[in-house]
């Protein structure tokens, strides 16, 4: 299987924010968060195509994901995901002495992962930009 | 229908104070002058509330009176060796006053969102300081304007328009009086509308400071290019620095959440200090959570330190690393914890999570969240800007009435007063 190393940017977006004051609980919040931005050269790379499932994997878990056109261009071996519940589960808790985690610049391997979507995990990819 | 004016928006640093909300029959009906943030936050505010205090028996959540909560809260709290609160600011300068005596009294540690924003910011300027001033001085005086590792038009959405390039100062009257240089990793919408867009490589921001530093004091770069940015693009933008009139750099969590942290925060004021010498130049970071800059100031007043206080000693120490909340999830310390309007089971690593599902934690929130889940004791709350009032401080440090737009729904009062129910419970319980 193709895979690619990234690095992995976590950050606020329109969606994100209001999806917050949707409700957490609710499934517009789920479906608004629960996504990658890729470049398009790096989905190539790897054979998939907006709104196919990746998996991220960090050195502290990893994680599957539906993958959306970018917005805001994303450059060649960066992966975007919006600040929230799901990807906190794979992001370093190393503070290095500072309290605040690293959720930013983390080092990821991503790689197709549509094998997951009989299990309902394709919920997500959803923007209100 | 009646309308309330100036009403000050609860949801980012800007604290915008020109909105008018329309309220039909108790309700809010609509938003002018708001942003998409701001209106999708007054129009769903109800969603997802908490209407009655509950407390955790046999694995479930059950309603519950107030007065059984605050004094399961105040048992939970008193009689932990090591508890911890988080949150603080999304929520009244007020709450937070009573929140700080109320973890002194139990001997614990207390701790803001900061932790995980602009925390490294506030210790980049512990070593030398930092020259600011307000936004207003920067609508009405500067003409070149850096967002670095920000995009305010997703995140802060007014405060090009209120603040900035756009807005109508007194001296800088149009955009074309003001000059945009935006510095990311992606070429977000922020980016779009600057007049200089530096794309720069993922955590190479300490290498690009140090570059621009080195032009601005007139000595040559030797490379071709740093962080992806060519030698040329570099010395034009330090020229543009230098030769600005009021400069003023904005700086985001990209600078705070990557590699280097404090010291990334440590170069920019090197960088600002050093054009001081040709020009005026200030500086700002990009609070988010709306009052996160008074839960900064309060902690400040009352214990010497802006956040990741611990009491445990009997007095206050601050060490982040060892002090605050993350790391001492993380490292499995508290025996139990106190969360105000905020859900850290979403925003913390796992392993934070982890722990903090496996202690006592007594939430006081109005929303159903994450973290509600996990909680042993759920106090619902009014939301301050929108159903009671109280004080928060802009991004600028500068303090702001929030007012009351509509009642709370019944039985709902104000996080002070359930901070202090609880506070006078643990005294009463201790013979205080």
């Amino acid at each position: 299987m193709k895979r690619i190393k990234a690095v992995l940017i976590t950050g606020r977006s329109y969606s994100q924010g209001m999806g917050i004051e949707f409700g957490k609980l609710s499934q517009q919040y789920r479906r608004i968060m629960n996504y990658c931005e890729m470049n398009e050269e790096d989905m190539k790379e790897i054979g998939v195509t907006a709104g196919s499932l990746v998996k991220l994997k960090s050195r502290r878990g990893e994680l599957v994901l539906k993958t959306a056109r970018p917005l805001q261009e994303v450059p060649r071996g960066v992966v975007f995901v919006p600040y929230g519940p799901w990807i906190n589960k794979i992001i370093d808790e190393e503070t290095h002495s500072t309290g605040m985690p690293s959720l930013k610049g983390i080092e990821v391997e991503i790689e197709p992962a549509e094998e997951h979507r009989a299990e309902g995990r394709e919920e997500g990819g959803e923007r209100l930009e | 229908m009646s309308e309330v004016r100036d009403v000050v928006c609860p949801f980012c640093g800007c604290l915008c104070d020109d909105l008018v909300i329309l309220v039909e029959e108790g309700k809010i009906a609509g938003v002018k002058n708001g942003c998409a943030l701001s209106i999708t936050k007054y129009l769903n505010y109800n969603r997802e509330r908490i209407s009655k205090p509950m407390v955790r028996k046999n694995g479930e959540l059950e309603e519950t009176s107030l007065e059984e909560a605050v004094n399961r809260a105040a048992e939970l709290l008193a009689n932990a060796d090591y508890p911890v609160s988080y949150g603080w600011s999304n929520t009244s300068c007020e709450a937070i006053a009573t929140g700080i005596e109320l973890m002194e009294e139990v001997g614990g540690v207390i701790d803001n969102t900061s932790v995980v924003c602009h925390g490294p910011s506030v210790l980049g300027v512990h070593e030398v300081g930092h020259p600011t001033c307000t936004l207003g001085e920067i609508k009405n005086r500067a003409d070149l304007i850096i967002y670095w590792a920000s995009n305010p038009l997703q995140s802060h959405p007014r405060h090009l328009s209120r603040y900035t390039v756009m807005a109508r100062g007194k001296f800088r009257k149009s955009r074309d009086e003001r000059t945009l240089i935006v510095v990311d990793v992606r070429k977000t919408y922020t980016a779009r509308v600057a007049d200089y867009f530096i794309q720069i490589q993922p955590g190479k921001d300490y290498e690009l400071l140090s570059a621009l530093r080195t032009a601005v004091r007139g000595e040559e770069l030797e490379q071709e290019e740093v962080a992806g940015v060519k030698r040329e693009h570099i010395e034009e933008v330090a020229d543009l620095l230098i030769s600005c009139e009021f400069g003023v750099l904005f700086w985001g969590v990209g600078l705070t959440m990557t590699g280097g942290k404090y010291r990334n925060i440590d170069l920019a004021i090197s960088l600002v200090r050093d054009l001081n010498a040709y020009t005026k130049f200030v500086m700002m970071p990009m609070r988010g959570h709306y009052n996160v800059v008074g839960a900064n100031a309060v902690f400040t007043w009352q214990t010497g330190y802006p956040y990741a206080v611990d009491f445990s000693h009997g007095y206050p120490r601050y060490n982040p690393g060892e002090t605050s909340v993350t790391d001492i999830l993380v490292r499995g310390e508290a025996d139990a914890a106190l969360i105000v309007a905020s859900d850290p089971a979403s925003n913390f690593p796992r392993k934070a999570v982890e722990h903090l599902s496996r202690i006592p934690v007594v939430l006081i929130d109005p929303r159903w969240t994450s973290t509600t889940d996990i909680a042993e004791v759920v106090i619902p709350t009014a939301m301050l800007g929108i159903e009671v009032e109280g004080t928060a401080y802009r991004m600028d440090g500068v303090p702001i009435h929030m007012k009351k737009v509509i009642n709370p729904p019944d039985g709902l009062k104000p996080d002070v007063e359930i901070l202090r129910m609880i506070l006078d419970r643990i005294r009463a319980m201790r013979g205080g």
